[in-house]
């Protein structure tokens, strides 16, 4: 097991490598000149040029690579230039380990840029999650109980129509309507726990993480009506019945403990992909997280912020199927890792 | 009064009476008569084997006879009656009550019919705890006893493992045990050894026949396989279409079956001291439907010895006559089918 793990974090180390590379050819290679994105509208060819050597795109791409790497690692200067640094230090952005990277058109370090946004991204996943896998789980297993009858269409229905909702349409009927005009809660503004302890952060959440929850909750009634429906028809069940169980430990320990290991594996990895932000949630109430930055950086051109997006994004879902795959051999007694 | 006995059911004597079980499942395309009319006894620590081929409506009367089919949307009439009471009427918690207890189960499928997530010694402690108010460490050693009455080693480190680290055979017989642990009167075995190696089927068998000396149960026991009922029933009820088509001691199937459906399975049935190398000769045709069966005999159709001229086997039911010990669904006379019966015996057996 231990070797397993260990193995499946090599595995994941070097497939974040091959994703870094892959991403830099894409968006460094590509038959344009990233040096003319550095600047804004008032760009000059003397300042693209001298972009261009402070960032380093002047040298082949690989050692650009090389340098992207090295500075993860060690972290680097831009521009690494030992004589401008004796002459002028002032001039002379640092980038301390591990480096992403450092984006010119907003004059700051890609990892601070995403050590910014992650925390509101990730609060935001978070309390998603949390209320997604609570009232999805319960719906599912509701509407299996109570199957072809009225509690289970309702619930099925119901959540047809929320996942056939876009995004932003829930988002700004919610902003508007719980938020502006009946004024249930406050305008959704995110404060840190720092800033406004744990209620105002509590209370800032709310709305974006119900908007982005009610999408899963409507696909995880669906999904866990399906297993516990599933596990219901098992012959094991069966055979817990002949036993002479009561109903209730039927369900709970027999129909459940077969229906939920599944969702366990699907919750994991749909956390995992959510935490590099949720664009359009985010977007729709001003959350100035992963997402946002994403959007904000591919229209911009500002390709060093998506590159480094991009990277974490990697890093949380081969994190997450880490996670998975080992919390799998823990509750699935028939997987074993050797 | 025979063996089928028609009397009263509760002054019959019997641990399990079924009188005119019916099991009909409402489906888009019409009823599905499962079991359409069936009728025996089961006297105590006494073995009756159900035969008939897929469709036949064995497994379903099994089902019904522990109520399985209770929330589901089958129909189920009749009377069952076990230990004086009716299965069909009695409420949900007392059936509940003696399910597993006085009544338990054995399945085709072991690996199906166990829960992959819990343990072996798991599943079995708590069909012990269910019925019985002991704590859990008495329940573990009581099962542990159970394990190693069944014929499985090492019972102290099996105990604690899941059903895929088991042998198919091995948790069958854990699957027995299990059945077992509460010493009920009446155990169903539905096709115990069907999903099973040849080799492991004659030691399953044989194990079901030392237990049964020992716990005095009942047992029925349902199969395709004739074989499987010659060594371990007293009497053996052929089933064909959801009906009785021949009942009678073991023996007497074998030896004097009086229905050509009992024929036809003898005949298809292998025998490892047949000296010639004879072919089997299967039943030719396919289960009818139970939405609408043919008309008269059900398995006219199918049947080589029918003569709709003479005795009208595609509009005539035939009955089946409860009160004789050996009764058969057949509309040729007796006399002919006993002679055509001791020609095939005659044959098989030389």
């Amino acid at each position: 097991m231990f070797a397993y793990v260990v193995r499946r974090i090599f595995v994941g180390v070097i497939m974040l490598f091959v994703m870094s590379l892959v991403t830099y050819l894409l968006f460094f290679a590509a038959p344009s000149d990233p040096a003319r994105y550095t600047c804004g509208k008032n760009c000059s060819p003397e300042l693209i040029e001298q972009n261009r050597k402070a960032l380093g795109y002047d040298k082949p791409v690989l050692v650009q690579y090389g340098e992207f790497v090295k500075g993860v690692f060690v972290g680097r200067e831009f521009p690494d230039d030992p004589e401008l640094k004796k002459s002028a230090p002032e001039t002379i952005a640092s980038c301390p380990a591990p480096c992403l990277g450092y984006s010119p058109l907003q004059s700051a370090t890609v990892t601070s840029l995403i050590a910014e946004a992650a925390p509101i991204s990730i609060s935001l996943a978070f309390m998603a999650f949390l209320m997604w896998m609570v009232f999805g789980i319960s719906g599912g297993i509701i509407a299996a109980l109570y199957k072809g009858r009225f509690a289970d269409r309702a619930l099925v229905g119901s959540a047809l129509v929320v996942y056939s909702f876009p995004t932003f349409f829930i988002g700004l009927s919610l902003y508007i309507f719980v938020a502006i005009k009946w004024q249930l809660t406050p305008i959704p503004v995110y404060t840190p726990i720092s800033e406004g302890g744990v209620g105002a952060w509590l209370s800032g959440l709310f709305l974006p993480s119900l908007t982005l929850a009610l999408i899963y909750i409507a696909g995880y009634i669906r999904l866990t009506r399906a297993f516990v429906l599933e596990s219901m028809g098992e012959d094991y069940i069966r055979t817990a019945r002949a036993k002479g169980l009561p109903q209730r430990q039927i369900m709970g320990k027999h129909t459940m403990r077969a229906a939920l290991t599944p969702i366990a594996t699907v919750a994991g990895l749909d956390l995992g992909a959510l935490l590099a932000g949720a664009i359009i949630t985010e977007t729709v109430f001003n959350y100035n997280g992963l997402g946002k930055l994403a959007v904000q950086a591919a229209t911009t051109y500002d390709l060093p912020t998506t590159v480094g997006i991009v990277l974490v994004a990697a890093a949380f879902i081969i994190t997450a199927n880490i996670i998975v795959d080992v919390l799998y051999a823990v509750i699935d007694p028939r997987v074993k890792y050797s | 009064m025979s063996r089928w006995a028609s009397a009263d059911p509760a002054s019959s004597g019997a641990l399990l009476s079924v009188r005119d079980l019916k099991v009909t499942f409402p489906t888009e395309d019409g009823l599905v008569k499962a079991v359409d009319g069936l009728t025996f006894d089961l006297r105590a620590g006494e073995t009756i084997g159900i035969v008939g081929e897929s469709g036949s409506g064995k497994s379903v009367t099994s089902q019904a006879i522990m109520g399985l089919h209770r929330g589901t949307r089958a129909m189920v009439e009749g009377q069952i009656v076990f230990d004086g009471r009716d299965l069909i009427k009695i409420v949900d918690e007392d059936l509940r009550r003696m399910r597993g207890r006085d009544i338990a189960m054995i399945f085709q499928d072991p690996l199906s019919a166990l829960h992959p997530y819990y343990t072996v010694g798991n599943q079995i402690v708590e069909a012990y705890r269910v019925h019985n108010d002991v704590t859990k460490a008495a329940a573990r050693t009581h099962v542990i006893e159970m394990l190693d009455r069944v014929g499985i080693p090492n019972p102290q480190k099996r105990v604690d493992q899941y059903p895929h680290e088991f042998s198919g055979g091995m948790r069958q017989r854990a699957m027995i045990a299990m059945a077992l642990v509460n010493s009920p009167r009446l155990i169903i075995a539905d096709e115990p050894t069907t999903a099973l190696d040849v080799t492991v089927q004659a030691q399953i068998l044989n194990l079901l026949v030392d237990l049964q000396k020992e716990f005095g149960s009942a047992i029925i026991i349902i199969t395709h396989d004739l074989g499987v009922v010659a060594e371990l029933a007293d009497s053996i009820m052929v089933m064909f279409a959801g009906k009785a088509v021949e009942g009678g001691e073991a023996e007497e199937i074998f030896y004097e079956a009086m229905h050509p459906y009992t024929w036809g399975l003898l005949q298809s049935m292998p025998r490892i001291d047949s000296e010639k190398k004879e072919r089997l000769v299967p039943i030719a045709g396919n289960p009818p439907s139970l939405i609408n069966p043919p008309p008269g005999c059900a398995f006219h159709p199918r049947c080589a010895f029918r003569d709709d001229a003479r005795l009208g086997c595609s509009s005539v039911i035939p009955e089946f006559d409860i009160s004789t010990e050996h009764p058969a669904r057949c509309l040729i006379p007796e006399g002919e089918r006993r002679a055509i019966s001791q020609a095939k015996t005659k044959t098989r057996t030389a």
